[in-house]
């Protein structure tokens, strides 16, 4: 029974955006037509989600910190929109084109990640921040400084259009796609390895783990789908601009999994969508000279919520209004004792550190009291 | 096969001009329980360190079960078998006591599982958890864990959490099992219980345990043989009453 259950909330994810997806696709398949901004705004929500899920798996399930997300997205931008502009002419503007494009993007983009992954194991923390967010902006002057030909220079690649009316249902498709892959991932043998690299490296290392593999197959799965969503970003926009893979949109990408908590799927899912939703709505408001407070509501809406989750003052508050302390509620409610909750609450620390000296003292020369141990060696 | 379990030869290790250890020949024959002890400093850990290629020796080599082992990676020397705990406690503190002991197994090749076959959720996935999560649990009844299986490792008590590293390292089924100062903090009804689990160990598992212990009536009650350092050299070998009472050791212990 209990088996049953745990299978439903693990799969609540992929139904609650299969079933939206599923209408919305219904409605638009029956002719419905929807307001151009509205899809506008699904295929961005679509493209946050599938950047925040990719990276809480670099940054909240393998702990390390990258600054160069929106590069991995440039990649797949610019290549993905590249090869399906050239394939157009000859395969037509069709899913054909756009699967093609798909896999180039991610794969190039997954190439990346490989470079990039290898010197992150030896770099660490900071370090690493850095060595992304150069890599980012290498990629982003790159782009920007080739030639009007190729990759259209400082004007922009100009992609194909796809019809509107589609493309949001291709990217929750995609969605579903990136949640499968990195949820069942982390559900499996190989996702506890990346944990326990997180959690202690030393001592993954010590229980057999091949770091250099996980911390790889990390950056790599993370770096492919940024690709992808870069691809997406190309198909949604006609035209790809160097300029919009600057640092603040890495940034952004973090607050996405920062604000969602770290190391959870749902949780980055809700602040992607949330703040992308944000953005469209404060960019649509606020016009003309006001536009620069765009900048100024955005900052003061992550100051605000980043102090309800830490100040100690609201703790009280949020325990008592939170959402799990609503299930809680509800599990209580039913009255199930046999759904215990693997929690904190059960077990004290207990902290036992006795003192070197008083075990040393009592054995070895319990003949001689007078001697006594210090620690540092002998005297 | 060879007579023993563990040999070194001539290892030693040398940071600058300092010899954290040198001339080091221990040899550990199956099922032993050996102690290495010594002064605080005396090399204890380095020699850890070095026969679980955290560091690299500069002299010397080592065999395990009659092949050399030097110049592996820590991963690959656990995976041909000297697992090993830490002096400081090093568990996965943000993952349940039983996740803890599941990442232990899942480098045995009997639960082999490719990434592929995990993402695609294809039937040896399913397979493989669930014969892991049933040997961990197996194992956590060994070091009575079991109760807690669910519980975060941080949030153990201190004896519970020694005695999870002790399993961790065990999931890893090795042929010897490296203990760093199992002991040091516990009271001694937990350190007798300690000393039990481990004699249960090697009969279980027909394990040969190292430790290094600076309790000296836990190791006269417990180990066969010890080596004592001093400075890094070895000071006295062999049987555990005659070591101990080397004048030597003594003298290097309480000075004088």
């Amino acid at each position: 029974m209990t088996l049953k259950k745990l299978k439903l909330r693990h799969y609540l994810n992929y139904m609650v955006i299969g079933t939206v997806t599923a209408v919305l696709a219904g409605m638009v398949l029956t002719g419905y037509k929807f307001d151009n901004s509205l899809l506008f705004l699904l295929e961005k929500i679509a493209i946050s989600i599938i950047l925040a899920v990719s990276l809480s798996l670099v940054v909240g399930f393998l702990g390390e910190l990258s600054l160069g997300h929106a590069g991995f997205m440039c990649v797949g931008a610019y290549l993905g929109g590249k090869i399906a502009a050239l394939l157009v002419p000859t395969l037509g503007n069709g899913p054909l084109t756009f699967l093609i494009a798909l896999l180039a993007g991610g794969g190039a983009a997954a190439v990346c990640g490989i470079i990039i992954g290898i010197p992150a194991l030896r770099l660490r923390g900071d370090y690493l921040a850095i060595v992304t967010l150069a890599f980012g902006e290498i990629v982003k002057s790159l782009f920007q400084n080739s030639s009007d030909e190729t990759f259209g220079g400082s004007l922009g690649l100009n992609t194909p259009r796809y019809d509107k009316n589609y493309l949001f249902i291709f990217a929750f498709v995609l969605v579903l796609l990136t949640l499968m892959v990195v949820q069942n991932l982390m559900r499996s043998k190989h996702g506890r390895a990346i944990t326990a690299i997180r959690d202690n490296e030393i001592a993954a290392r010590a229980t057999g783990t091949n770091v250099t593999k996980y911390k790889l197959l990390a950056f790599t799965l993370s770096a492919a789908f940024a690709g992808i969503a870069g691809v997406l970003y190309s198909y949604s926009n006609y035209t790809v601009q160097s300029m919009k893979f600057g640092y603040n949109y890495s940034i952004e990408i973090l607050v996405m999994v920062v604000l969602g908590g770290m190391g959870s799927i749902n949780g980055s899912i809700i602040a992607a969508a949330l703040i992308t939703f944000l953005n469209t709505k404060l960019a649509t408001i606020l016009t003309g000279d006001l536009a620069v407070l765009q900048n100024l509501f955005y900052a003061l809406i992550l100051i605000a919520i980043v102090i309800y989750n830490n100040a100690p003052a609201l703790k009280g508050f949020r325990d008592k209004y939170n959402l799990s302390a609503f299930a809680d509620k509800i599990r209580k409610s039913r009255n199930d004792p046999g759904h215990v909750k693997d929690d904190k609450a059960k077990w004290d620390v207990v902290p036992t550190k006795i003192e070197m000296n008083e075990i040393l003292s009592v054995d070895l020369t319990p003949q001689d009291s007078s001697v006594t141990w210090e620690k540092g060696g002998p005297k | 096969m060879s007579e023993y379990i563990l040999e070194t030869k001539d290892l030693g290790i040398s940071f600058g001009g300092l010899k954290a250890a040198q001339n080091v020949d221990i040899k550990i024959r199956k099922r032993q329980i050996y102690g290495l002890i010594g002064p605080n400093g005396a090399g204890k850990t380095t020699i850890f360190n070095l026969l679980t290629c955290v560091y690299k020796p500069t002299t010397g080599t080592f065999y395990l079960d009659g092949q050399e082992m030097k110049g592996l990676t820590p991963d690959k020397i656990n995976q041909r078998g000297i697992a090993r705990t830490f002096q400081n406690i090093r568990l996965f503190n943000n993952m349940t006591v039983v996740r803890n002991v599941m990442v232990g197994l899942q480098h045995r090749p009997e639960y082999k599982c490719s990434v592929f076959e995990s993402i695609f959720r294809l039937p040896r996935h399913f397979k493989v958890e669930k014969a892991m999560r049933e040997k961990a649990k197996e194992l956590l009844r060994i070091f009575d864990l079991e109760q807690e299986r669910n519980a975060l490792a941080c949030n153990l008590p201190y004896g519970k959490q020694r005695k999870l590293e002790i399993a961790r390292a065990l999931a890893t089924d090795p042929k010897l099992l490296l203990l760093d100062e199992p002991a040091a903090g516990m009271n001694p009804h937990e350190t007798e219980d300690l000393a039990r689990t481990i004699r249960k160990i090697r009969d279980e598992f027909d394990m040969t345990i190292l430790l290094i212990e600076h309790d000296m009536s836990f190791v006269s009650g417990l180990c066969d043989e010890v080596t004592v350092l001093n400075f890094g050299t070895i000071l006295a070998q062999g049987d555990t009453k005659t070591a101990l009472a080397d004048p030597e050791v003594i003298k290097a212990y309480i000075g004088g």
